[in-house]
C-alpha cells in the first residue's frame, strides 16, 4: 500500500529523513524501507519500542496526526464556531495536543482565506497554563521561567494569535490572591490521606481551568490525555473503588462540565509524544514536580511494568474500559443538529457509538464531580458533604471527625458547596423532568 | 474536645482490643488495621462470613454442599468455617469434601495428604478425583508428551471440570469454593489488563452458574488471604491438621501462601499478585474497593457469553459440538496433541486456574456414570 501523502517524496521531509536515515542504514548495512511508504528510509528512535525502524519520519507523524484527527472530527470535538482553550502544562503530551490544534488552526485558516463564500470561520484557540506554585511551595522559583516559556512557545505558534491564560490554581477559592493562597493551603493540609491530597489537587485543577475557559468564553477545553495516561488512571479508579464513574473519564468527550472537556489525544501512546516531540524538536518543560506518591504512583510504576512485558498492554487496558457503558454527557451535547458536520454524524454512525441515553445518574460527587451510584448512598445523614460525596473522596479526602469535617467544608471552593447545597433539590428536578420529558417542548425544538 | 475525646479512644487501643475493650489485643486486623484481641478476631472474622452467607442467600437448609478441597490454606479453614458456621447457626446442609488430583508429582500428593486428614478430623465425607480416572491421563503424562508449553489449557480444561463432575458424583447441590478476597480482586486487574469484558461482568459475582445443574459460590469473597493465614495460626481449638499444616510449611519452607503450580511460572499473575500486596501495603481497604469497582462497572446486560448447548460426545456444558477437554483428550489419544489449542490462545480455554468462573455446571446424563467408566 502506497502512502498516500505526496509528502513523502516531496518537500522537506525527504531531505530531513535522508540525514536520519542514513545512520541506521549503516549500521544494519542492509536497506530498508519504511513499511508503509515504502520509499523512504524508516526512523530508529531507539528507544526500545516494538515498532522502531518501521516508519518514515513523514507516515510516523501522518499517523499520530491522524488518530488525533480522526478523534476531533468523529466527536465533533472542534467545529468551525467553537472557542477552543488547550490545556497546557508544559509536557509532552499538552505540547503534542497544542501543535496539532495550531496545525488545524492554520489549515483552517488556510481554507478559509482560499474559499470564496469564507462561510466557514475559523475556529479560535486559547491556551491555559495552571500554576500551581500555591500548592507546591517547591516549585515557586522554577515557575516564573516555566511561564517564561510558556509564553514563548504560544508566541511562536501564530499567526493565527493564541491568547495565553496563567491561571493560578488558587483562584477557585476568590479573587484575593493571598486569602485564596491560604485557603488552599489550609484545605490541603486537612486532608491526610497523601492520595487523597493529590486527587483534590487534581480537581481543582479541573476547576480552575473550567474557570478561566468559561469566563473567557471557550466552548472547549482540549486536554491533551494520552492512551497511556488514561491507562493508568483505569486502573488507579479501580483501585480506588470508582468503577461507576470510571467509563465517564476516558471517553472522547466528558460534557459534564460547564465547558466539555475533549481528550483528542486518547488514542496516542505515550511513546508516540515523546517520539513526535523528538522528530519534530518539540521543546517541553518538565517542572521539578512534587514526586507522585501513594496508590498513584504505585499503579503508575505497575502500568509502566506491565507495557515492558507487552508494549500493547496499556492499549488493552484503555480498550477494556472503553467497553463499559459510557454516560449520556460522554458528547457534545447537541444543541443544534446544523452544528455537528456531516462527516462527524456519518461517522458517529460508522462506529456505532452508543451512549447510555438514560438520564438515570443526576447526582455527582462535590468533591470530585464523579457520578454517583446507588452504592455510594451513605446511612450517615448527619453532615451534607459527607452524604453527597462518593465513597471514594470520602475515604481519601474528607476528614473523618464531624468537627473537622466542618471545618473542610467551609473551606472548599464556593462552586462544590453550592453543589451540596443543590444536591437534593436537582435530583429530584431532573427526576420529575425526565418522567414529564416526552410532554415538554424544548426551546431550541421550537426554534426549529 | 471530640478531637481529645478521641485521643484518649487512641490510647486506649494501644491498650485494649478495641472492639470488646477488655482483653489485650494480639494483632492487627489486616483488613481495618484494628488492634484486636483473639476473641475478637474469631468473632468478626466468623461472623463476616456468617454475614456474607446469610445476606447472599448462599445456601438453603438442606442442601448437599461440595466444598472443593485442595489442602492449601484457603480450602482447609473453609472447610472448618462452613462445619462449624453450620452446626452453630444450623444451616442444615451437608457437606462434603471434593479434591481433583492433577497428578502432579510434588504438587499436589502432599496437599492431598491434609485433605485426608481434614476428612478424619471434621468427619467430612471426602471424594478424590483424580485426572488419571476421569480422563486416563496425568499431568505428569500430559506434560511428558506436549512440553512445559501450553500445559496450562489441558489443566485448565480439565480441572473445570473434573470439579463439577466430582460434585454430580456425589449428587451435591452446590460447589463452594475457597477463593478469597485477593483472589477476585487478582481477577478483576487481570481481566482489565486481558480486555475480557465479559468475565469481568461476572468475576465478582459471589455465585455463578445459577442457570446451570450446579451453581459455585465463594463465601470467602470478602475474606482477605492475610486473615485466613492468621485464622488457623492463632486458634488452638483449630485441628492438629491446621497445625500440622503450619508446622509444615514453616519448618519444611513449604510456601502455602503461593500455591503456584510448579509447571507454570506464571510471570503476568505474579505481577498482578505483587500488585496487590502492595496495594494493600498501602491502602488495606483497596482490594474490597478494587471488588467495589468491579462489581459497579458498568457492563451493558448485552455482553454475553457465546450460547451454551452440550457437547455431543461427553454431556457437559460446551459452546461448540465438543467440548474442549472432548477435543484436548482427542488430539491427546490421537498422538496430535497441538490439537485444539491454536484457536485456544488467549481464548477462553489458554487462561490459567482461577479463571474457573465460567458458568460451572456438570451435565446431568454423567451423574449415572461411574467416573473410571467415562468414555472419552
Amino acid at each position: 500500500m502506497a502512502c498516500n501523502s505526496s509528502g513523502c517524496e516531496s518537500g522537506g521531509c525527504y531531505g530531513r529523513e535522508k540525514d536520519n536515515g542514513r545512520k541506521a542504514v549503516d549500521v544494519k548495512e542492509t536497506v530498508t524501507l519504511c513499511v508503509k511508504c515504502k520509499c523512504n528510509e524508516p526512523m530508529t528512535f531507539g528507544d526500545g519500542g516494538s515498532d522502531d525502524g518501521r516508519f518514515c519520519a513523514e507516515c510516523f507523524r501522518s499517523n499520530v496526526y491522524g488518530k488525533f484527527r480522526l478523534a476531533v472530527t468523529s466527536h465533533a470535538m472542534i467545529t468551525p464556531s467553537d472557542n477552543v482553550l488547550v490545556a497546557f502544562s508544559g509536557g509532552s503530551s499538552s505540547r503534542v495536543a497544542l501543535q496539532f490544534v495550531h496545525e488545524l488552526q492554520v489549515k483552517a485558516l488556510k481554507n478559509y482565506e482560499a474559499s470564496r463564500d469564507r462561510s466557514l470561520p475559523v475556529f479560535g484557540v486559547g491556551v491555559a497554563f495552571v500554576d500551581e506554585s500555591a500548592a507546591y511551595p517547591a516549585l515557586y522559583g522554577g515557575v516564573s521561567d516555566a511561564i517564561a516559556w510558556v509564553r514563548s512557545t504560544v508566541l511562536s505558534l501564530s499567526p493565527p494569535g493564541k491568547d495565553l491564560h496563567v491561571v493560578p490554581i488558587e483562584s477557585v477559592f476568590g479573587s484575593d490572591s493571598v486569602e485564596a493562597r491560604d485557603r488552599l493551603v489550609k484545605l490541603l493540609d486537612s486532608v491526610s490521606d497523601e492520595t487523597g491530597k493529590e486527587d483534590l489537587l487534581l480537581h481543582l485543577k479541573m476547576l480552575s481551568l473550567q474557570k478561566v475557559a468559561s469566563e473567557n468564553g471557550y466552548n472547549r477545553l482540549v486536554v491533551g490525555s494520552c492512551t497511556s495516561r488514561l491507562a493508568s488512571h483505569v486502573l488507579t479508579a479501580t483501585v480506588k473503588g470508582r468503577g461507576y464513574s470510571l467509563s465517564a473519564d476516558i471517553q472522547h468527550v466528558d460534557a459534564r462540565w460547564k465547558v466539555p472537556i475533549v481528550l483528542p489525544l486518547r488514542d496516542c501512546v505515550w511513546q508516540e509524544i515523546t517520539r513526535l516531540c523528538h522528530l519534530d524538536g518539540l521543546k517541553t518543560v518538565e517542572l521539578a514536580r512534587h514526586p507522585q506518591s501513594g496508590i498513584n504512583d504505585l499503579v503508575s510504576s505497575f502500568v509502566a511494568l506491565l507495557q515492558e512485558e507487552n508494549p500493547s498492554r496499556e492499549c488493552t487496558i484503555v480498550r477494556t474500559a472503553a467497553k463499559l457503558t459510557p454516560f449520556y454527557f460522554n458528547k457534545i451535547p447537541e444543541t443544534d443538529d446544523s452544528c455537528v458536520p456531516m462527516a462527524t454524524q456519518r461517522r458517529l454512525k460508522k462506529f456505532n457509538l452508543k451512549y447510555d441515553g438514560s438520564m438515570t445518574t443526576e447526582a455527582f460527587c462535590p468533591i470530585c464531580n464523579c457520578p454517583l451510584n446507588g452504592s455510594d448512598s451513605s446511612e450517615d445523614e448527619s453532615d451534607a458533604l459527607y452524604a453527597a460525596s462518593c465513597s471514594s473522596c470520602r475515604f481519601q479526602i474528607l476528614p473523618q471527625d464531624g468537627s473537622s469535617l466542618e471545618q473542610f467544608g467551609s473551606l472548599l471552593p464556593h462552586h462544590m458547596i453550592s453543589q451540596v447545597k443543590h444536591h437534593q433539590k436537582v435530583d429530584s428536578q431532573t427526576y420529575l423532568r425526565e418522567k414529564i420529558k416526552d410532554c415538554l417542548l424544548l426551546d431550541d425544538e421550537e426554534a426549529v | 474536645m471530640e478531637a481529645s475525646e478521641a485521643k484518649s479512644k487512641k490510647q486506649g487501643a494501644s491498650r485494649l482490643c478495641c472492639l470488646c475493650n477488655q482483653r489485650r489485643p494480639v494483632l492487627k486486623r489486616p483488613k481495618t488495621l484494628q488492634q484486636i484481641c483473639k476473641d475478637c478476631f474469631y468473632e468478626v472474622f466468623e461472623e463476616e462470613i456468617h454475614q456474607v452467607i446469610v445476606k447472599n442467600g448462599l445456601f438453603k437448609a438442606g442442601e448437599r454442599v461440595a466444598i472443593g478441597a485442595s489442602g492449601g490454606k484457603d480450602s482447609t479453614v473453609l472447610a472448618y468455617v462452613l462445619s462449624e458456621l453450620n452446626r452453630r447457626h444450623s444451616y442444615g446442609l451437608d457437606l462434603f469434601l471434593l479434591s481433583i488430583d492433577e497428578g502432579i508429582t510434588g504438587y499436589r500428593d502432599d496437599s492431598l495428604e491434609t485433605v485426608k486428614r481434614n476428612e478424619l478430623q471434621y468427619g467430612l465425607p471426602l471424594q478424590i478425583l483424580s485426572y488419571k480416572d476421569l480422563y486416563g491421563w496425568t499431568m505428569d503424562d500430559i506434560v511428558k508428551m506436549i512440553g512445559l508449553k501450553n500445559n496450562c489449557t489441558f489443566c485448565g480444561v480439565f480441572r473445570r471440570q473434573a470439579l463439577d463432575r466430582g460434585a454430580a458424583l456425589l449428587k451435591v447441590d452446590k460447589l463452594v469454593t475457597g477463593h478469597n478476597a485477593d483472589d477476585i480482586a487478582e481477577t478483576v486487574l487481570l481481566n482489565i489488563l486481558r480486555g475480557d469484558i465479559a468475565r469481568l461482568s461476572r468475576c465478582t459475582s459471589i455465585t455463578t452458574g445459577e442457570d446451570g445443574p450446579i451453581p459455585r459460590c465463594k463465601p470467602f469473597k470478602y475474606t482477605y488471604e492475610k486473615e485466613i493465614v492468621i485464622y488457623p495460626f492463632i486458634t488452638e481449638s483449630f485441628s492438629s491438621i491446621v497445625l500440622f499444616l503450619h508446622t509444615y510449611a514453616y519448618f519444611k519452607k513449604l510456601d502455602y501462601f503461593s500455591t503456584e503450580c510448579i509447571y507454570s511460572p506464571n510471570a503476568y499473575r505474579g505481577f498482578a499478585r505483587e500488585f496487590i500486596k502492595d496495594l494493600e501495603r498501602l491502602r488495606p481497604r483497596a482490594i474490597l474497593d478494587i471488588i467495589k469497582s468491579g462489581e459497579d462497572f458498568r457492563i451493558a446486560t448485552t455482553t454475553k457469553m457465546p450460547e451454551q448447548g452440550t457437547c455431543e460426545r461427553c454431556g457437559y456444558i460446551s459452546s461448540q459440538k465438543w467440548c474442549k477437554a472432548c477435543v484436548l483428550l482427542d488430539g491427546l489419544n490421537r498422538g496430535l496433541p497441538k490439537m485444539g489449542i491454536g484457536r485456544a490462545r488467549g481464548g477462553v480455554n489458554g487462561d490459567h486456574k482461577k479463571e474457573t468462573k465460567k458458568p460451572a455446571s456438570a451435565a446431568r446424563s454423567l451423574e449415572s456414570k461411574q467416573c473410571g467408566s467415562l468414555d472419552f
